[in-house]
């Protein structure tokens, strides 16, 4: 898949997000299974999945809204509310989970405030429970956009969050 | 061909066949709720799991397919208890109020429960989260019902091609709905209620308004007539446990009758009556196209009967909108007609008229409350009862169906001709259409067997046939020697097929009939549940009994509908039919 990065930094009109949607969609709406990827390049695009895009991908690939809604629904991967600057995402996969995963999410709801699937006020942070992300011997892992943070206990929440409050949080 | 044992039976099947199938050829019934014919079975109940030995664990007997020297147990302990577990865990998350459910006693999760034996749900748990859709006015949805079997899934995207629902979420919390959980209003769905047809327990239901009847039945300010639809004649006895294909039009009658209508009539009277009208129309179109060479003139017409088909053009082929009939359907006919020619009649007012309908679907509870059909000035048809709703208030007013003498329909508006009982299968209003139209334009009879078109006929998704017409009377000497081309079509993926054809040129045909639903209306979504093939099939036999038993089998024979014509409308087109019997469309965005 062409990689595709988040467009909220660049100055870019809704107009040409679309058109870039539109060069991908032109090259993988024949393809079976195409409706995953496209999906996972205009969240990349967008940040997020505004129910204008979903209805524009159902419409361009000539599939139920209801359908493109249920794949959208059933991967956590996959947000249609807009995201902080950070998505925190803890796994809660089975090594993780028996390791104290349930205990780390507790602890990133208690410091941030906010529910899974929410963002906090000042767009900061986003917060998603993972299925395992192929980490399992570091676990409990939490990621922080592509930072994935080992072995955390709930008493370092705070210290790891507080780095990225302060900016310094990428080199963590 | 692969043999095996089932319970120390041997049968031999073809390669593919499955455990569940080879089972049904000797007469072994392994029970399933989500199962469906013609679909590729999806394995999501679990409920008609049996022992093979060898394998560890029970499988799915719909979707495992047979090997050779296979042996397989249904009726083991393991098998038993395995699906019995899987029907109490089913119970342990469904909401089983089902004294106040309207598939007390027609629910197959009961009928399952009580096969089982089980007299205590052993697992108490979280329960199905409740989201209850009365959004629209031909469905209601509860959710907390669901059991997740999909099969309303299948129809709705597969059989129907509008994908309305899919389930949404995953696990615990997958919920069978419109996109994010949303209401039906909220997306496009056509309302033909194929998905409460399917469902095995309550929850996809149509709108009960049985209550609403009895009220104005009860109110002595009000006259209070009934139409019922051809397709309700062959299918309201299953409600009484008669066999699929049971004519019982004289019960039905006597029953209306008791309940306390003040006039019972019938449908197939405006059936009639919209074969003079859209026949007249179509030989008009014909006459624009080919003599006046006008080339706005919208070719092949398309019929207008099926509320279902129209909600699903006006969203999906909004191009096609002006190809349809400008008649209303039958049901709408007959609403304006009660309200102005009988009413003027019997000296009442259209305010004081309360017309409610026997449909075999839900799509007409929609279409009813469309703000378009109110030619009187008051609604046309006031309240839409399907099929199931009739044979449940039969109970209520304490009937005993079976004891009920026949009765006759009342005059005027209750007589009609055999081409208006076919309306309700596939194939049947085209027939209709052309025994009429035929010897409109030529003199003479319809010149097939028995008056049918086979062709046309049964349950094949397309459907299409041809009539030359060799000579015919002076009005029509254009059509000298043009050979009729129509075709039928039911289910809306077939129609989909066919209109991408129609509006690519691919097709051309003259006249086409299309219907929502598999089999025509004797397959609605209003209809008792649960509709197989072999069940339209033996509806269809009986309406084309009905049909065949009448002497009367044209519409334009009708002399109820001369009577009506010479006294109120004057002519087919005219002034008065063009403001009572004719409509419009609109398209729909798409959603």
């Amino acid at each position: 898949m062409k990689e595709a990065t988040c467009a909220c930094n660049e100055n870019v009109s809704e107009g040409e997000l679309f058109e870039r949607l539109d060069k991908f969609l032109l090259e993988y709406k024949d393809r079976p299974g195409g409706l995953i990827p496209i999906l996972q390049y205009a969240q990349a695009i967008f940040g997020y999945l505004p129910e204008k895009v979903l209805k524009y991908v159902s419409t361009k690939l000539d599939k139920p809204y209801s359908e493109v809604a249920g794949v959208v629904s059933f991967y956590s991967f996959f947000s249609t509310h807009p995201r902080g600057k950070y998505l925190i995402r803890v796994c809660l996969g089975t090594a993780c989970y028996v390791r104290g995963g349930k205990e780390i999410l507790d602890a990133v709801k208690k410091d941030l405030k906010i529910d899974v699937g929410e963002t906090t006020q000042d767009r900061l942070f986003s917060l998603e429970v993972g299925r395992c992300f192929g980490a399992c011997g570091l676990a409990p892992v939490i990621l922080v956009n592509e930072n994935v943070h080992r072995r955390v206990k709930p008493s370092k929440v705070n210290e790891i969050l507080g780095a990225y409050r302060g900016g310094t949080g990428d080199e963590q | 061909m692969p043999k095996l044992t089932i319970n120390n039976m041997t049968v031999e099947a073809e390669e593919g066949t499955t455990i569940l199938q080879a089972a049904k050829k000797i007469n072994i019934n392994i029970p399933t709720l989500c199962y469906m014919q013609n679909f590729e079975p999806i394995g999501a109940c679990r409920v008609c799991l049996v022992e093979v030995e060898g394998i560890r664990d029970p499988v799915a007997s719909c979707s495992t397919p047979i090997k050779e020297g296979m042996k397989v147990y249904t009726n083991s302990k393991m098998a038993r208890e395995a699906r019995k577990l899987v029907v109490e865990l089913l119970l342990s998350e469904h909401e089983g109020d089902c004294q106040l459910c309207d598939r007390n006693e027609d629910c197959e999760l009961q009928s399952l429960a009580q096969e089982m034996g089980i007299k205590l749900i052993r697992y108490q748990g979280e329960k199905s989260r409740r989201i209850l859709d009365e959004s629209t006015p031909a469905l209601v949805r509860d959710s907390a019902k669901c059991i997740n079997c999909r099969r309303c899934v299948t129809v709705c995207n597969l059989i129907q091609g509008v994908g309305s629902i899919f389930p949404q979420g995953r696990g615990f919390k997958t919920y069978i709905g419109p996109a994010f959980n949303g209401t039906l209003d909220s997306v496009t769905c056509v309302q033909c209620g194929q998905c409460a047809a399917v469902c095995p327990v309550g929850a996809i239901s149509e709108r009960d308004q049985i209550d609403e009847v009895w009220k104005a039945i009860d109110n002595p300010n009000k006259f209070v007539v009934v139409q019922t639809a051809p397709a309700i004649r062959a299918a309201l006895g299953e409600c009484f446990d008669y066999e699929p294909g049971t004519l019982v039009t004289g019960k039905m009658v006597t029953a209306l009758r008791k309940i306390g209508f003040d006039a019972v009539f019938d449908t197939n009277f405006t059936a009639d009556l919209t074969i003079i009208e859209e026949g007249t129309e179509l030989l008009t179109r014909l006459k624009k196209a080919l003599v006046e060479k006008d080339k706005n003139v919208a070719l092949p017409m398309l019929t207008s009967c099926s509320p279902g088909w129209i909600n699903y053009a006006e969203s999906f082929f909004p191009q096609i909108l002006p190809n349809i009939s400008t008649c209303k359907s039958p049901q709408q006919m007959f609403g304006a007609v009660a309200k102005t020619f009988y009413a003027e009649k019997i000296g009442r007012k259209p305010e004081d008229m309360v017309v409610v309908s026997v449909m075999p679907c839900t799509a007409k509870k929609y279409e009813a409350q469309r703000p378009e059909m109110n030619s009187s000035g008051y609604q046309d048809v006031d309240i839409v009862l399907t099929t199931r709703e009739l044979g449940r208030m039969i109970r209520q007013a304490g009937l005993d169906f079976d004891q009920l003498e026949d009765g006759v329909m009342d005059s005027p508006l209750g007589q009609s001709s055999g081409a208006a009982d076919i309306f309700g299968n596939t194939g049947g209003v085209m027939e209709a259409a052309l025994r009429t139209v035929y010897e409109i334009v030529t003199g003479k009879d319809f010149p097939f067997p028995k008056l049918h078109v086979t062709p046309i006929a049964g349950l094949q998704g397309v459907k299409e046939a041809s009539v030359k017409i060799e000579s015919t009377v002076p009005d029509w000497d254009f059509l000298k020697g043009v050979e009729l081309k129509v075709a039928v079509v039911h289910g809306l993926s077939n129609v989909k097929k066919l209109m991408e054809k129609i509006i690519s040129g691919e097709a051309t045909y003259h006249f086409i009939e299309v219907m929502c639903c598999p089999g025509g209306c004797i397959g609605g979504g209003g209809q008792p549940r649960l509709t197989d093939d072999k069940v339209r099939n033996a509806r269809i036999s009986a309406l084309y009994r009905e049909d065949e038993g009448k002497k009367l089998r044209k519409s334009h024979e009708n002399p109820d509908i001369k009577k009506i014509y010479e006294e109120f409308l004057k002519k087919p087109l005219g002034e008065k039919s063009h403001e009572l019997l004719h409509t419009h469309y609109h398209a729909q965005e798409k959603i």
